[in-house]
């Protein structure tokens, strides 16, 4: 792999940029893999990635239906934080803003991490108490977060109203190095790592079976053939019941639409991450200048990638409260994807009941922000049979009633 | 937006009239029941990319809960039918059938 850097730009600069190479490597499926991994998005490379870098597994192929990072990798609003409540969330979500930090360097690819910082507003009594209560845990968990005033806010983000018509802004809990970054670069910049360790990335390959011997997985049938593996890793978010159905288990979680939209590019006039989850919407500002805006999901199961309009009226009525200078903006594009929630709103990182095969699902609405988390502990999960990160994020929690219940912490949003 | 006809009071419901109640024809087991079944009746779903089976509320109208059954892949609605039933009726399988001949009906059979 030729690295990337401003002497290459320089060097390409000079000779009409006829000496890039592909990213990664375009190559036909082998028959037989020591891992699979299932699904090509971020969470999925980042797998791939870490079991080649952390374990020395490179004899690895991540199987994609559609295309690299067009889930729901593509179609986030690229937020970054990890202020949860319960121990298990910190740790793993502030093992992944941590790696985002240097992610860059580490891929030698940008990122574009911008750890702008993130503030979630408390627009209610219930909420000063649940967010003083999340910063003081945070505390605990080594977690930087802070409790701030509305006057800091404002500070913070001068364009917001804190005198709205139906929730004053009364404080929030503000993460300085929360954030953003550029969520196809994520998936690209592991990509090209990936395929530089030899890993295979194999595109508009869609799994249609599993295959088992004796409660072990062997292989998987897919459109472009067989290929078989010691370790199948499914991470397909809200396709994972699919997966698991061909598998012959079933998750404890719904797929449902949640809907994100940008506006027109506008100069710039807000430097962070605003969250309000009373009200119900979320905005930043891209480095294109569009407004990044996001709200609930919808609210029934759903495969489609589509979501109903009202559920866009409330997120943008939500906002117009919240920054009375955004209600002339026009707005650009409207998209869905097709995310896994769970009963507690948290993750599910576990062996399953056929032997050899792992999931990672669960994310739900808010999987960008884990993705180096993720992989880094779902690729120990998968070389060691076991990870302190994702002990706690069995799928067997359930039945045990050992809940990670963030539904109450992190509001809706999540 | 999605409409459903509520066969109880006869409106067609739009969806923000309605609220989504999840995976309908569940068995329920209570004290004394296995782990197993307690957690499947809680919590594991079949969450099929398909026909789906599924309790609504008509909340912005008459108040009662139904059954829908609907693609949820393609948001097509098969039919609406009444929540005193514990499998789907005869009537409601010949408009899925019709419609998706090759569904797999696994333990609604």
């Amino acid at each position: 792999m030729k690295r990337y850097s401003a002497f290459a730009i320089a060097r390409e600069a000079l000779r009409q940029h006829t000496g890039w190479d592909r990213a990664w490597a375009k190559r036909p499926p082998k028959s037989k893999y020591d891992v699979v991994i299932v699904g090509a998005g971020g969470h999925g490379l980042a797998t791939a990635y870490y079991l080649g870098k952390n374990f020395g597994i490179t004899n690895v192929a991540i199987i994609e239906k559609g295309w690299l990072g067009g889930g729901n990798t593509g179609r986030n609003t690229t937020i970054i934080r990890s202020n949860y409540l319960q121990d298990p969330s910190a740790a793993i979500y502030e093992k992944s803003r941590s790696l985002y930090e240097n992610l860059s360097q580490d891929l030698n690819y940008n990122v574009m991490f911008s750890p702008r910082g993130v503030i979630m507003l408390a627009q209610t009594q219930h909420e000063i108490r649940g967010y003083q209560r999340t910063a003081h845990a945070n505390s605990l968990q080594g977690v930087t977060t802070e409790w701030i005033s509305p006057e800091r806010v404002k500070e913070l983000c001068p364009i917001i109203n804190l005198d709205g018509p139906r929730y004053p802004v009364l404080g929030g809990l503000w993460q300085e190095r929360g954030g953003t970054a550029r969520h196809d670069a994520v998936a690209w910049g592991y990509a090209r790592a990936c395929s530089d360790m030899g890993m295979d990335i194999i595109q508009q390959c869609e799994v249609t079976g599993v295959k088992k011997e004796n409660g072990k997985v062997t292989g998987v049938q897919t459109t472009q053939g067989d290929i078989g593996c010691d370790k199948l890793g499914m991470v397909v978010a809200g396709h994972a019941s699919v997966l698991a159905e061909k598998a012959g288990f079933r998750l404890p979680m719904e797929s449902v639409a949640l809907q994100a939209l940008v506006s027109e590019p506008i100069k710039p006039c807000m430097d962070v991450v605003i969250m309000a989850n009373t009200v119900h919407g979320y905005m930043s500002q891209s480095d294109k200048g569009e407004m990044v805006i996001g709200g609930g999901t919808d609210g029934f199961n759903n495969y489609t990638q589509r979501g109903s309009f009202h559920h866009i009226e409330e997120t943008v009525r939500a906002l117009v409260e919240t920054f009375p200078m955004v209600s002339r903006l026009k707005m650009l594009r409207q998209w869905g994807g097709i995310v896994d929630v769970t009963g507690d709103r948290s993750p599910i990182l576990s062996k399953t009941p056929v032997d050899g095969i792992f999931v990672n699902c669960g994310w739900g609405t808010g999987g960008f922000k884990a993705i180096p988390g993720s992989g880094w502990a779902m690729a120990e999960l998968m070389a060691k049979g076991s990870s302190p990160l994702t002990d706690e994020f069995s799928m067997h929690r359930f039945r045990e009633g050992k809940f990670i219940d963030e539904s109450v912490a992190a509001g809706v949003a999540h | 937006m999605l409409t459903l006809h509520c066969p109880y009071c006869g409106v067609d419901a739009d969806e923000t009239d309605l609220h989504a109640g999840g995976e309908a024809h569940l068995t329920r087991f209570g004290p004394g029941a296995s782990d197993d079944d307690f957690e499947g009746y809680l919590f594991t779903r079949k969450n099929p990319k398909g026909v789906h089976f599924e309790r609504w509320r008509h909340a912005y109208g008459c108040g009662k809960w139904f059954l829908a059954a609907r693609c949820t892949a393609t948001l097509e609605v098969f039919a609406t039918y009444s929540a005193q039933t514990v499998a789907p009726p005869a009537d409601v399988r010949a408009a899925i059938t019709a419609k998706r001949p090759d569904w797999s009906w696994g333990d609604l059979s």
